[in-house]
């Protein structure tokens, strides 16, 4: 690992101004720290955002859950209000990676990264969240552009995801056997007007599988999907995992998690 | 007193190990030390046509960069191969030279091509980014299937062929066939695996300028034969002033049994610098450079009559040897797998014959099991299929050519001592429950789910083992162990041994032997190894032998301490030797009942001369001292046998595959410690099962390795297993005083043909090669709807 100035800030208002094209902003480290050490990314300045007080919790109001950034995996799978709320949050809070990851790991860490197989963007996506950043709020369908690449511009910091609360929802995750990321990951949650299939992994960047929400959309029962085709154009083709393969998968999870909302 | 033998004794090492008071080659520094960082071909094949390490040498903190040239010019030998395999045609094996740090010509991905020492491992890998190598790429050769037919990759190595091996008969292998009813043909895959030892390969070294003698502490499963090769290969030290010391070791699995191209480098500058130097390799070097297991691909054929009796069995194999030929690399497909290929059957006539060959991948040398998985797996896949194709079960097809007499002589080379078979099949049927299979089976169903039921039966030829067998057959050395006991004045004993413990729970498994010898409590006993400045000699760990051979090595040492005792207690006692008995510990004067414990006695030893009343208790011709040491050298090498059934389900839209249940009957003899024997049949298994569902080797068509993290590469985690039923039978061996046999690769052994006979039963009988990814099943699953649907 190349040497850094460490900095740990204790408002956003310093840890923006702290930020510039060598700076990195560092929550959990799940994957700064691994990057580092690999080489694969060095910084000049590294910015620990863990001791920013706002940036960690989680607040529910009727009809939104919102989870500062810098609140661990295991703090939103063990939140009672998450449970209450969202109950399909905490249960993707609480698949995602290991115990030791969940206690690092954070919400803003993660869809800041936009790893194309991380769980958390399809719950955004799902849930119409909206990204809370130091300078703005950002819809999640205009927050996630592309693999490994968001919205956010330079020293832009990510405060809070303020999710929807819908009427009912699940995640169905098939994890990578080797690393436990999404193969894909399908999170579905009814609203009282329409119903969104958010698809991770599958392709280079989260999206909205269109047909398949418009379908339940009308009829929210796995019988209205039966049938319906997954195209496998476009997806994913690894040595975890075909393109084939995992259109299968995105069309069966979508049932799955339909049956069990 | 009660035997300690057989009893569950909680480990002596979980204290430290548990309180993380472990001590292992990473947490040991020397005051000055440097930090090394190895440059390494990025290329699988590539010619080193300049090495540039002027910038190094300037960059901050750098204390030196060494090269293939320098270490050329000084002579150090290179790495290995310890077993001398002859072809078919009589022509010796072709071993091409590996250098430790290569200078012409890199032949895999991560061989060392130079090092550089600095203040700070960060100053280090600066430096070692400035080490310039000018490449010309070459074509590397990857697919084992393909490397007869491409270039060749080392000098003098035609067709990249290092021997072309046979065992067996041709023509009687022809005859059998030419009378068999049917004959059923499997083709296999033997995936390659990486070792992956919880604690990374590390060394430190410690030059002496005084005395010239240079310390390594390193990652090794055998620090004499670590010594050994270095001196008289690598030309590092003399024997005398070498110290080798491997502490705590955190797994082996037949990976850190070579000496590697870090341990020579390091030991060789450490002199040259000067300076004592630490290294310690990342995750990603262990994937790239230590030693992989299995990677064959067999054809294999079986014939046999109409009721199963099986006649005859041929194998023919490609066995990847990787860039190199390392210690055991050339034994293991070879002595280590074709005797076992023909299971525990009664088959009259068999041949192996396996082609080795290099490729630009890492060497493959011993994974745990070493030749005998591979030989069991592909026996294993043929029985089983033969008894799908004669319609026969199972479990009658393999008691039906079950020899039942002992000692048995098995087809191709070895003579069985004991063991029951029958009686190990019978009992994993009744603890698996096999008869209500067909139950299960209807509720999978009814919830969707496919499931299939697997069997293999297994023997091993391990504890290598008999010097006078393994000599004739191409090892290098003998393969003894050696022991020495030191029973010290004040009561305490050490027991010295040349086995090594990383993960064998030799700490406690030899104290339990030696204190029944003797009769002390255990807790007198340190059982001290991994140093060859401590005790005599030893070959190590490895092939199941630390008990039949090494454990058997203190037994003996032992007893001569008793008859020494014997006669030191007739002097003490004033009766004849033949009046003294020795039991619990104690020196018996038969007609009196006088008694000296074996502490008096030993006290005694230590006091020869006269005092007052007190006579010398040394008997003429005998020398003060309790200290014996025994060097064992067995007459057979020891045959462990069992039974093992598996049951999966499949989800056949997703392709899961689920282990549901898994049994396993073994007979490793007698069992001194059952806890730990349990555990170790439980990680092999474990590995067993990685082998058979996840573990993906996969190098790229240029020779990268596409699996090089845990990111990519699935290890087996606990949820990827049910509760382990786990039986014995003990028959004991006959090779050996205590009667033991070796209990370390066994799970390993016979895991992966019974998981994958299980997994092809659920999918009808459709081959599917290891692992059987979710992916490949689903694929499986598909064809099969279909297929249904046609019958249909």
């Amino acid at each position: 690992m190349k040497s850094f100035n460490y900095h740990a800030p204790k408002d956003v208002k310093d840890a923006s101004k702290l930020a510039s094209s060598s700076s990195a902003f560092l929550a959990g480290g799940m994957t700064t720290i691994p990057s580092m050490k690999l080489g694969l990314a060095s910084y000049k300045d590294v910015i620990d955002i863990k001791n920013i007080k706002k940036l960690s919790g989680i607040k529910v109001s009727g009809k939104s859950v919102t989870i500062g950034a810098t609140t661990k995996h295991a703090e939103v799978a063990a939140s009672k209000d998450v449970k209450k709320a969202i109950p399909a949050l905490a249960k993707l809070a609480g698949n995602i990676g290991d115990a030791q990851v969940r206690n690092r790991g954070t919400i803003g860490g993660s869809i800041s990264n936009n790893d194309p197989s991380a769980c958390y963007p399809s719950a955004c996506m799902a849930l119409n969240a909206i990204i809370h950043t130091n300078k703005r709020s950002i819809d999640a369908e205009k927050f996630f552009t592309g693999m490994f690449d968001t919205a956010l511009k330079s020293g832009e910091l990510v405060e809070a995801v303020e999710f929807q609360i819908p009427e009912k929802a699940d995640y169905q995750k098939h994890p990578n056997p080797a690393s436990r990321y999404a193969i894909i990951g399908v999170f579905v949650a009814k609203h009282k007007k329409d119903v969104n299939v958010a698809v991770t992994g599958a392709k280079s960047c989260v999206y909205i599988d269109k047909d398949l929400s418009k379908k339940l959309s009308s009829n929210f029962s796995s019988s209205a999907i039966d049938g319906t085709e997954v195209k496998s154009s476009g997806m994913n083709s690894d040595m975890h995992a075909s393109a084939e393969y995992r259109a299968n998968l995105v069309s069966l999870y979508t049932k799955k998690a339909v049956e069990a909302c | 007193m009660a035997s300690l033998v057989g009893s569950r004794v909680e480990r002596k090492e979980d204290t430290r190990f548990l309180q993380g008071k472990g001590r292992y080659t990473a947490d040991i520094n020397i005051a000055n030390q440097t930090y090394a960082v190895f440059v390494r071909s990025p290329h699988a094949r590539a010619k080193i046509k300049s090495v540039d390490t002027s910038k190094a040498l300037k960059s901050s903190g750098v204390v030196g960069v060494l090269t293939g040239k320098e270490i050329a010019e000084d002579k150090i030998g290179g790495l290995i191969a310890g077993w001398a395999i002859r072809s078919e045609d009589g022509s010796e094996m072709k071993v091409p030279a590996n250098p430790p740090l290569a200078k012409d010509v890199a032949n895999f991905v991560g061989e060392p091509i130079a090092v550089v020492f600095a203040e700070t491992l960060d100053e280090a890998k600066e430096g070692a980014e400035k080490v310039k190598v000018d490449y010309k790429v070459l074509k590397a050769v990857v697919d084992p299937a393909d490397a007869m037919k491409s270039e060749a990759i080392h000098d003098g190595v035609d067709k990249n062929l290092c021997y072309d091996w046979l065992l067996g008969d041709r023509k009687a292998v022809d005859e059998a066939f030419s009378k068999a009813d049917k004959i059923i043909k499997v083709d296999l895959i033997n995936n390659r695996l990486v070792p992956n030892a919880m604690e990374p390969r590390a060394c430190v070294v410690d030059y002496n300028i005084a005395s010239e003698e240079i310390t390594l502490y390193t990652t090794s499963q055998n620090p004499h034969l670590s010594r050994l090769v270095m001196s008289a290969f690598g030309n590092v030290a003399p024997e005398n002033k070498l110290r080798v010391v491997a502490p705590d070791v955190g797994g082996g699995f037949g990976s850190k049994i070579n000496v590697y191209n870090e341990e020579i480098v390091c030991s060789w500058a450490s002199k040259k610098i000067e300076r004592p130097i630490k290294w310690v390799a990342e995750r990603t070097e262990s994937f790239l450079t230590d030693t992989h297991g299995r990677d064959h691909i067999t054809h294999a054929e079986l014939a046999v009559t109409n009721d199963g009796k099986f006649l005859g069995f041929k194998n023919e194999t490609i066995a990847n040897l990787g860039a190199y030929a390392r210690v055991f690399g050339t034994v293991t497909p070879t002595y280590l797998f074709g005797p076992c290929a023909t299971g525990v059957y009664i088959i009259p006539a068999a041949y192996s014959n396996v082609k080795a060959v290099y490729t630009n991948t890492a060497p493959v040398d011993a994974y745990r099991g070493a030749g005998r998985p591979e030989a069991t797996y592909t026996i294993e896949r043929l029985v089983e299929k033969a008894a799908m194709e004669l319609g026969m079960d199972k479990t009658e097809i393999r008691m039906k050519n079950f020899p039942t007499q002992f000692p048995f002589k098995q087809t191709l080379v070895h003579t069985v001592d004991s063991g029951d078979y029958v009686a190990g099949l019978e009992k994993a049927k009744q603890m698996a429950d096999y008869a209500g299979f067909e139950a299960r089976k209807k509720q999978s169903e009814a919830n969707g789910k496919l499931r299939g039921i697997g069997v293999s039966s297994y023997f091993e030829a391990c504890g290598i083992a008999p010097s006078a067998a393994v000599m004739s057959l191409g090892c290098g050395v003998g393969l003894w162990e050696s022991a020495e006991v030191r029973f010290n004045p004040t009561g305490q004993i050490s027991v010295f041994t040349g086995a090594h413990s990383h993960g064998q729970s030799h700490d406690t498994t030899f104290a339990q032997i030696a204190a029944d010898e003797l009769g002390v409590p255990m807790e007198n006993i340190d059982v001290v190894h991994g140093d060859t400045d401590k005790g005599t000699f030893g070959m190590g760990t490895y092939g199941s032998r630390s008990l039949t051979v090494g454990g058997i090595a203190i037994v003996n040492a032992c007893k001569k301490i008793v008859e020494k005792g014997k006669r030191v207690a007739a002097k003490m006692l004033e009766v004849n030797l033949d009046e003294v008995e020795f039991k619990n510990g104690e020196f018996v004067a038969i007609k009196s009942n006088k008694k000296k414990t074996i502490g008096e006695v030993a006290f005694a030893c230590y006091l020869p001369g006269q005092r007052d009343e007190m006579k010398s208790p040394i008997p003429e011709g005998d020398e003060p001292g309790l200290i014996e040491s025994s060097f064992f050298d067995p007459a057979n090498f020891s045959f462990p046998a069992g039974s093992h059934i598996c049951e999966v389900e499949i989800d056949p839209d997703t392709g899961n595959v689920k282990v549901e249940k898994y049994t396993a009957v073994d007979d490793f003899g007698r069992i001194v410690n059952p806890m730990i024997v349990e555990g170790q049949v439980h990680g092999g298994i474990a590995q067993g099962i990685g082998q058979a569902l996840h573990e993906n080797t996969q190098y790229d068509e240029t020779g990268q390795l596409m699996t090089a993290s845990y990111m990519d590469y699935t290890m087996p985690r606990a949820d990827n297993f049910p509760e382990f039923n786990l039986g014995f039978t003990c028959t004991h061996a006959t090779s050996n005083p205590l009667g033991v046999k070796g209990c370390g690769e066994a799970g390993a052994i016979a895991s992966p043909p019974t998981v994958m006979n299980a997994v092809i039963d659920a999918l009808g009988g459709q081959e599917i090669s290891m692992p059987a990814t979710a992916e490949k099943v689903w694929e499986a699953c598909k064809a099969m709807k279909k297929s249904n649907a046609k019958a249909a």
